[in-house]
């Protein structure tokens, strides 16, 4: 390996007649060639998949378009009338309780219990699947039919408390009280897939920052703050960012729990359910594009708010 | 608590043999009190985790009046009924939406595979111009909201009367617009020595034959962890066949499933429970046989 390695470096060091020179032009072309078509598919799906539908829900989004005539073009009237849409007002503050409630509680138990599995400890595998397991199953359409039933006014948490002495009649996700919570509930429950980044990112850190903290007498919680939170918080960081893209786009479980409606009283009516309402329903699709747009922008800015914030709290260790 | 008993433990004077042994006996002591509290944590979390899974498998054989009155898990008056009465439920036997969505599926995981490992390997090894241009375009993409292209996508498959078809849920997937696969690929790529391509590359070969004869049998791990993602969340995918699959007969499972909310009226639990179990053993069955490169994947992509 290493002949091999010293080939290639001589190859690059010394090219220095106008023979290599143009032998080396003539492979970056080469490369410049192959590199465009091996992005071919790639690309094609960029414009035609990506870019080219973003640009025209831009401009669908200055339209009323209903499928069946060509768009008309109205200007800004599908904004103006998000501002005095009192339902999408009601799908942003259910959509933003959702996301800035259940992905810190999820993160937090993600890093907890992260923190109980020590390398090498009994059960360690059994545990990490126990938890791991329910993040994939999570987003299906099974398990929000199971929400449904044990959070029903006869499901099985009802009869659970029942048991203990708590007679509930509650229908939890029939109230209007309780009914988002049975959702943010199915999202800390799949805090596995964030604990398995976080196991990853603890096995990292070197265990003799821990000794030599040790011997310094520093105390569970100190090294926690002083040693694991500073060499995780890239970690930390990572899951902050793509759990909230991802908490704003749930979709699934709103849906098959209220059945289609966000109900009761649009309680778990989800930004992203209602612009499925708006589009798909009643086919008002400049007023959706309009709406994509703006979850485009809100997911746009919390990103760029994290990234910023991040220099202050995010340690980088190169 | 127990950071505190630990340090008390260790702390008190020892009378022992030798002051270093007894101290780490006494630390070991400390020690197992506190694994042992661990293990009750985790065992009591692992419990309420995976209960309502247990639940649902059992109550899938109990008749629907049973479910309703029965929170534990004893296993006695089990019946299949469920299963054979969920399976022809709704307008075609349940088996022709797990073959729908095993079409999708095979079409999502080929496509991903094939698009997403090429577009790696040209933002891991090759020069091209305004690659960093690409590659920041790329990962942009990965947090894009599909829903800003959906309905646009739409209106072009309606226009293409590709509605009803398979060809909305499929065709994206060989345009690598699953972007967070070829991340995932570019980092694995990346932890592949160079010297392996450029030997390759003195010995004659192009790029086609580096990428197809030297990169893709070293892609193992990455190609499985994507394999096994795509399987799972093509599986699990509710929006997308919404809203491009509207007659029953093209329904995918998930569609399927929620059906059963409308067609029994929401009544008929025992079916709906049982074919949710039938729904989850593929996702049950990959995480099983995938763990290993699940957790890696998610790793290399987290990690750094």
């Amino acid at each position: 390996m290493s002949a091999i390695s010293e080939l290639s470096h001589i190859k690059v060091d010394k090219a220095k007649t106008p023979e290599e020179r143009r032998a080396r032009a003539k492979e970056a072309g080469r490369d410049n060639k192959a590199g465009y078509l091996f992005l071919l598919p790639w690309m094609v799906g960029l414009v035609v998949i990506t870019i080219g539908p973003m640009i025209a829900s831009l401009y669908l989004s200055f339209t009323d378009y209903s499928l069946i005539q060509a768009p008309e073009w109205i200007g800004l009237e599908n904004y103006a009338r998000m501002i005095s849409d009192e339902r999408l007002h009601n799908a942003l503050r259910v959509t933003f309780t959702y996301v800035f409630v259940s992905v810190p509680l999820q993160l937090i138990l993600a890093l907890a219990v992260a923190m109980l599995l020590d390398k090498g400890m009994r059960g360690l595998a059994l545990y990490r699947s126990i938890f791991y397991l329910p993040s994939m199953l999570g987003g299906s359409v099974a398990i929000a039919l199971l929400w449904r039933q044990l959070f029903g006014s006869d499901g099985m948490v009802n009869q659970v408390l029942q048991l203990v002495g708590i007679n509930s009649t509650t229908g939890w996700i029939a109230d209007p009280k309780y009914a988002l919570g049975t959702l943010i509930l199915l999202h800390i429950w799949t805090f596995g897939s964030p604990m398995v980044i976080f196991l990853a990112g603890l096995r990292q850190i070197p265990g003799m920052y821990y000794e030599a903290a040790s011997i310094d007498g520093a105390s569970r919680w100190q090294k926690f703050v002083k040693i694991t939170l500073p060499l995780l918080s890239p970690i930390v960081f990572f899951n902050l960012v793509l759990q909230i893209i991802g908490a704003f786009q749930s979709f699934t479980q709103a849906f098959v729990v209220s059945n289609g409606t966000g109900g009761p009283s649009d309680s778990t009516m989800q930004y992203t359910l209602y612009l499925y309402q708006k589009g798909f329903g009643q086919f008002q699709m400049g007023y959706a594009a309009a709406m994509a747009w703006l979850l485009v922008i809100i997911v746009g800015v919390l990103t760029a708010i994290n990234f910023f914030a991040s220099k202050y709290w995010v340690f980088y260790d190169d | 608590m127990t950071d505190l008993e630990t340090r008390v433990l260790t702390e008190t004077p020892t009378t022992g043999p030798s002051p270093q042994e007894a101290g780490e006996v006494q630390h070991s002591t400390g020690d197992r009190v506190r694994s042992v509290i661990k293990h009750l944590l985790l065992i009591v979390a692992s419990v309420v985790m995976i209960y309502p899974l247990l639940w649902l498998l059992v109550s899938s054989f109990r008749p629907t009046d049973v479910i309703f009155r029965t929170p534990g898990l004893w296993l006695k008056d089990l019946t299949s009924i469920n299963y054979t009465q969920g399976w022809g439920a709704l307008q075609d036997p349940f088996g022709h939406y797990l073959l729908n969505s095993a079409i999708v599926v095979v079409g999502a995981v080929l496509g991903n595979l094939l698009s997403c490992s090429l577009a790696a390997y040209a933002f891991a090894r090759l020069k091209f111009r305004l690659k960093t241009l690409w590659f920041s375009i790329m990962l942009v993409t990965i947090m894009l909201p599909i829903h800003v292209v959906v309905v646009p996508q739409y209106i072009l498959f309606n226009k293409l009367g590709w509605i009803n078809t398979f060809i909305p849920l499929i065709l994206p997937k060989f345009l690598a617009t699953d972007a967070f696969f070829v991340f995932l690929m570019v980092q694995f790529i990346r932890g592949i020595p160079r010297e392996l391509d450029e030997a390759a590359r003195i010995d004659g070969c192009g790029h086609w034959h580096i990428f197809s004869r030297v990169m893709l049998p070293l892609m193992g791990p990455a190609i499985a962890t994507t394999a096994i993602f795509t399987f799972i969340w093509t599986w699990s995918d509710f929006f997308i066949s919404l809203i491009y699959l509207t007659t029953p007969n093209t329904y995918t499972v998930p569609l399927a499933l929620r059906s059963f909310l409308d067609s029994t009226e929401g009544s008929n639990w025992g079916a709906m429970f049982a074919m949710s179990i039938i729904s989850l053993v593929p996702i049950f069955l990959a995480f099983l046989f995938g763990q290993r490169f699940l957790v890696k994947g998610i790793a290399t992509t987290g990690g750094k």
